[in-house]
């Protein structure tokens, strides 16, 4: 096993280039849980902490450019406000000591089906910024999981950082586990309100072979929402349009039982948060 | 390879280290530092925690490589020999202890906790405690010793 | 030559500050300024000169034969000094605390997932897996039986000689035919829990370079443990010594041996030292677990509400090694009915052998899963005879007089009506309005998945029991060597005993016993060890009772000795001698007055007595299930007020309260974190705690998915102690430790029960169970 330790971005990509099998490590918070559990033998990892690049977000064009490596302890206090969505997911990662190693970038390099942060992501409409030698490009976060742990990545890319807009609107998150703290999401859902452009996102994590969204759902939420100028006259929505929102949310998850729940169980589960979340964002849109 | 770092205010070198070795396993085995111990080798207890450049940390998720040069204090460092850190006597007090084997843990972790938020409520200290597992004191105890600790530290000159 | 890196001394104590106080004292313990520094060393923690790392291969398969083994490639790779086989084994090939049954490295055949098939010792630990993983073994692939009624059908392949079932149990009691007029039924289910101790499995063997060899280990009984090694190494047990590590929790999971042979054999075979450390996943293969059952309970009444029959069929999964189920399904059978008097009962109970992972102790030891069922069971006989549950159970609490179905009468203080009517009259946590509170506070916590929005509050109750101590006639006896002499101008006692400190406080109660009895200040209690006789095991609550008195008996052995010494010496002043007693490091006389101090008595003289403890002798049961088979009887009560998201299936435990008698509260601080442990455990068993097996194999061993509760999920224990004494026991004490996981639980699911409606009997509940899906 080689471990390869770049000090600036440029050489963090010329050692992927140079090296594509080494596995890039951030916070390690899964990395090296492979590795402690000898489930994997990487030939080289690529410590990336060593890259200043990685851990800085600054505003950019009407939008946020959040480093891969910023933790979740640092999107909670520093990016809390402009990002609720994304703090609130990262506010239900793991432990202390979980969320200051941890990072959004690392989530989207592991790319599980199960990722706190993806739900928020997908709602909000993220991008993720992917870049090697040969340039970046910037890959909209519903086109980067392709399948259980797999991402768009190329070989020789790494994930620089990923864009968001500041939240135009309220934003949820929600997830369910059988533990009040420290507990990977049976299943989880993300929903962002832009009362801007009268959109809504939403994101379901745990619940299919990628994190999903349900855009079907948000169609009809949206059209609900415009139709009855509920945007502008802030009136809640008829309680039969909250529960088809909840349904069509629970029809776009494609569950499987495993040993953390049942398809049936996270069908019901996220047909549930679809509709507290939405009541939530609603009530923060109208008090505001 | 050749790691070297900061331990609890002190230059540590080991050579030969195996390049999938956690920062834990390092502090144990090559440092000679059991104070952070292994429990769940995949940051579900906290029972490793430590802090990595002033960040409380699992290090039985950290790569031994990944510590290169930098600052780490550990339990054992906390208090001056010989002597404990208020915190270290209000978990003995209060009974917080029983096995002890998540105690130095959950004592780097309140160390983490008071020095950001000197007078927690009880939801606070759950939520700062929650990635630390303890099996024998049903919980009660360590917020009973987080308080006095607390106070202590909050009256103390 | 031993020590944790980097304690400068050398076989430095465990127990290091002075114990402050006697019985009846919340003393703080003495190893604690080394548990909170850091310094206290573990089992995982130690370290000798030269040591190798030991790793264990382990089957893949649930049940398969073994055709050949390999390890030619093994035994060449980097670091590897040594791989080990069956077929290098010296003396008997099998182990087992009850019955041998267990390979020390499977032979013929394995029979779970994860049994340890092949050993190395390498320099590095990354050496020893990669090298494991290169020992190459042809197994025959055989379909396992996972199916523990199948196992009783005398269906599928018989697992050991003599069948798969490992014992059949009938306790008939009263008329077997008694007709009720109310009867209520029900069928429940307890999944299997783990230890879950968060130190893993781990020792140090060091050979002595004389063919024998010291074992530092996290264990619960060093004799039980040094018996069965040298029966495996073929070593006389006198050249296999044994000394306590620390040890981070055991809870039953310490019973049986998981690295010890292993270690020994590497150890002996190098002639280094060899440490072998599992990890989680491993742990989770490397020791028993918590039965899983299905217990099927009529229970019929009166209408007044007076039990008239309970009938009972108890399955239990034992897996694939006996381990202690026999004495599992014992006490299964014995507490089936739960803490109420019934005038008739047929009880019924299997444990089997499978392919699926063996089970033995854990805290509650057969009691947790009846009581589970049997409180059910109360519940829905006072629903069907619109009684309040507390009301039922009070009409039938045991009171002193009654008996067990086995027969054995009920005497001293039988508190369990006292005791339920405590937990229902202490005040209810306040109910405010779920929408106003701090997520932290409601059914999913931070995960944000209600801000009151389904929340219903339900109340439950529970009462359970067990016995205290060995029985059906195992010899039950503790052994303490207790020394008294002058150490640098002061008295000092010594207490000596090999009894396993796991945390519980024990090395503190013996301190604190021999500060009394001796009335000195400054007591040492010495590491455990096996240069002394067997203190037993430290489980089924009774260390404090039989090593507690042990260490008493020791005392007061070696306090006569004292007083014969000052009697000889001083004349005995015209029979004075007789009112004379030791305290504040003095001889004193009736008045309190010094007669002479301890320094000046003793000079350079030692007065040393070791002592065994034997409690009353227990019987085994006939063939009817009758006989007097218990020592001694330790009762609890629960409520617990819990919230329940019924959209979502997700529970939060607001409030547990509990009432216990503990005869007598030898260090209070300590009783009550017993109290509190214990019922973070039945907490955990109600709601999350359950290995899940499918085939044969473990499908979440980790503390990813096997989920324990986090301090988020444990809610504050209201608890009153009560102590009322038993004339047998040491100061009138009672065990402590395993009541507050028995009916913890079974109130956890009455409240649940209550808040929902609906009939839970699946345990531990799980969201799908609280849903119509």
């Amino acid at each position: 096993m080689e471990f390869l330790q770049p000090t600036s971005w440029r050489e963090a990509l010329e050692m992927k280039t140079a090296r594509a099998e080494a596995l890039p490590i951030a916070g390690g918070t899964d990395v090296l849980v492979d590795l402690n559990f000898d489930r994997h033998r990487p030939e080289v990892i690529l410590d990336l902490n060593r890259v200043a690049e990685l851990s800085e977000w600054q505003p950019a064009n009407g939008r946020l450019r959040v480093g891969a490596g910023v933790s979740y302890s640092r999107i909670i206090t520093e990016l809390g406000q402009r990002l609720p969505g994304l703090a609130m997911a990262s506010r239900s990662v793991g432990s202390p000591q979980i969320r200051n190693r941890g990072t959004v970038g690392g989530n989207l390099g592991s790319a599980s089906p199960a990722g706190d942060a993806h739900p928020a992501l997908l709602a909000a409409g993220a991008s993720i910024e992917v870049t090697s030698l040969r340039g970046s490009r910037e890959i909209p976060v519903d086109e980067f999981f392709l399948g259980p742990k797999r991402n768009a990545l190329k070989p020789d890319e790494l994930i620089a950082g990923f864009w968001l807009r500041p939240a135009p609107g309220p934003q949820q998150f929600a997830k369910v586990g059988t533990r009040n703290a420290m507990v990977i999401a049976v299943c989880s859902f993300g929903l962002a309100l832009d009362p801007e452009q009268q959109t809504v996102g939403t994101g379901i994590g745990s619940a299919g072979p990628t994190p999903l969204r349900a855009g079907e759902a948000e169609r009809f939420l949206a059209e609900a929402l415009g139709e009855g100028d509920h945007w502008r006259s802030g009136q809640p929505l008829p309680e039969s349009a909250r529960e088809r929102f909840g349904e069509l949310v629970a029809r776009a998850a494609r569950p499987i039982d495993d040993v953390r729940g049942t398809a049936a169980y996270r069908r019901r589960a996220l047909a549930v948060l679809a509709r507290r979340t939405f009541a939530w964002a609603w009530q923060e849109y109208t008090a505001q | 390879m050749r790691i070297s770092c900061r331990v609890n205010g002190e230059v540590r070198e080991a050579d030969q280290v195996w390049p999938g070795e956690s920062l834990l396993w390092f502090l144990r085995e090559r440092l000679g530092l059991p104070g952070a111990k292994n429990a769940c080798e995949q940051g579900e207890c906290g029972s490793c925690s430590i802090y990595l450049e002033g960040n409380l940390v699992c290090a039985c998720l950290v790569l031994a490589g990944q510590a290169q040069n930098r600052d780490i204090v550990t339990v054992e460092g906390l208090a001056e020999p010989g002597a404990l850190h208020p915190i270290q006597a209000a978990f003995l007090e209060t009974g917080a202890v029983q096995c002890g084997f998540c105690t130095p843990g959950l004592i780097v972790a309140t160390h983490d906790l008071l020095r950001r938020n000197p007078e927690p409520s009880d939801a606070q200290i759950k939520e700062a405690l929650a990635g630390n597992l303890c099996r024998c004191t049903g919980y009660a105890k360590i917020i009973a010793a987080v308080h006095l600790a607390a106070g202590r530290l909050v009256s103390a000159p | 030559m031993i020590e944790a890196r980097p304690l400068p001394t050398r076989q430095r104590p465990l127990a290091q500050s002075a114990i402050t106080g006697g019985i009846g004292e919340s003393v703080k313990r003495p190893e604690g300024v080394l548990k909170v520094s850091g310094d206290f060393p573990y089992s995982s923690d130690l370290w000798a000169e030269g040591m190798l790392w030991g790793s264990t291969l382990r089957s893949p398969h649930p049940y398969a034969r073994i055709r050949a083994i390999d390890t030619t490639e093994a035994a060449t790779m980097p670091g590897v000094h040594l791989v080990l086989t069956h077929a290098d084994l010296p003396g008997r090939k099998v182990y087992g605390l009850e019955i041998a049954d267990q390979p020390v490295l499977a032979f013929d055949c394995v029979r779970y997932e994860g049994e340890a098939v092949a050993l190395v010792a390498a320099e590095h630990p990354e050496q020893a897996r990669r090298a494991a993983a290169k020992v190459k073994v042809d197994y025959e692939v055989l379909e396992p039986l996972t199916d523990p009624e199948l196992a009783i059908s005398g269906e599928g392949p018989s697992l050991h000689e003599g069948g798969n079932i490992l014992r059949r149990l009938r306790i008939e009691h009263g008329d077997q035919n008694a007709p009720a007029e109310v009867v209520v039924s029900g069928e429940y289910v307890i999944g299997m829990q783990d230890q879950a101790p968060l130190g893993p499995e781990s020792g140090l063997a060091v050979p002595d370079g004389e063919g024998g060899v010291d074992l530092y280990i996290a264990t619960q009984w060093l004799h039980v443990d040094r018996d069965q090694l040298a029966a495996v190494l073929a070593l006389p047990p006198e050249r296999v010594r044994l000394t306590l590590a620390g040890v981070g929790g055991a809870f039953g999971g310490r019973e049986d041996l998981s690295m010890q042979a292993h270690a020994c054999l590497l150890a002996l075979r190098t002639g280094r030292p060899v440490k072998i450390v599992y990890g989680r996943q491993e742990s989770f293969v490397g020791h028993v677990h918590r039965h899983p059952g299905r217990l099927r309970y009529e229970h019929g009444a009166d209408s007044n509400g007076k039990l008239v029959y309970v009938k009972a069929s108890i399955v239990l999964d034992g897996g694939a090694y006996a381990s202690s189920s026999t004495a599992v399904i014992s006490n299964a059978c014995s507490f089936a009915s739960g803490p109420y008097a019934v005038p008739n009962a047929t009880i019924e109970g299997w444990v089997v052998y499978t392919n699926n992972p063996p089970c033995g102790a854990m805290r509650g030891f057969g009691s947790v899963q009846n009581c589970f069922a049997h409180e059910a069971q109360m519940d829905k006989l006072a629903q069907a005879l619109g009684l309040d549950p507390v009301e039922l159970r009070l009409r039938n609490a045991f009171q002193t007089g009654d008996s067990l179905v086995t027969g054995q009468p009920l005497e001293g203080s039988i508190p369990v009506a006292e005791l339920l009517r405590r937990v229902f009259s202490m005040p209810l946590p306040e109910t405010t309005d779920a929408s106003r509170r701090d997520l932290r506070e409601l059914p999913g916590g931070v995960s944000n998945t209600t801000h009151g929005e389904g929340v219903r509050r339900g109340v439950g109750y529970a009462a359970g029991f067990k016995n205290v101590g060995y029985s059906e006639g195992f010899p039950d006896y503790s052994t303490a060597r207790v020394t008294l002499r002058v150490v640098e101008g002061r008295s000092q006692a010594e207490v000596h005993t090999a009894s396993v400190e796991v945390g519980q406080g024990l090395v503190t109660i013996q301190g604190q016993i021999a500060r009394t009895e001796l009335g000195v200040s400054q007591v040492v209690v010495l590491n455990a060890d096996t240069r002394v006789g067997s203190g037993g095991s430290s489980s089924a609550s009774r260390q404090t009772y039989i090593t507690g008195g042990a260490v008493k008996t020791a005392c007061e052995a070696v306090r006569e000795r004292v007083l014969e010494m000052a009697r000889s010496e001083l004349g005995d002043r015209a029979g004075r001698g007789e009112t004379w007693r030791l305290a504040d490091d003095r001889l004193v006389d009736a008045s309190g007055r010094t007669v002479i101090d301890l320094v000046t008595l003793l000079g350079d003289e030692v007065v040393s007595e070791e002592r065994e403890y034997r409690p009353r002798p227990t019987e085994p049961l006939d063939e009817r299930g009758q006989g007097n088979a218990h020592l001694q009887l330790a009762f609890a009560a629960h409520r617990a007020v819990v919230d329940v998201d019924v959209e979502l299936g997700l529970v939060h435990v607001v409030e547990l309260a509990t009432a216990q008698d503990v005869g007598k509260a030898i260090n209070p601080q300590a009783v009550e974190g017993q109290l509190e442990g214990g019922a973070a455990q039945g907490l955990g068993l109600a709601i999350m705690e359950q290995v899940l097996v499918t085939d044969g194999k473990i499908l979440n061993p980790s503390f990813t998915d096997y989920l324990i509760p986090t301090i988020l999920d444990m809610p504050p224990v209201r608890m009153e102690v009560l102590e009322l004494g038993d004339p047998l026991s040491p100061y009138g004490l009672k065990g402590v430790g395993e009541p507050p996981a028995i009916s913890s639980g079974p109130a956890v699911l009455a409240a649940i029960r209550a808040a929902t409606g609906r009939e839970v009997s699946h345990v531990p509940v799980r969201p799908d169970d609280l849903l119509d899906l």
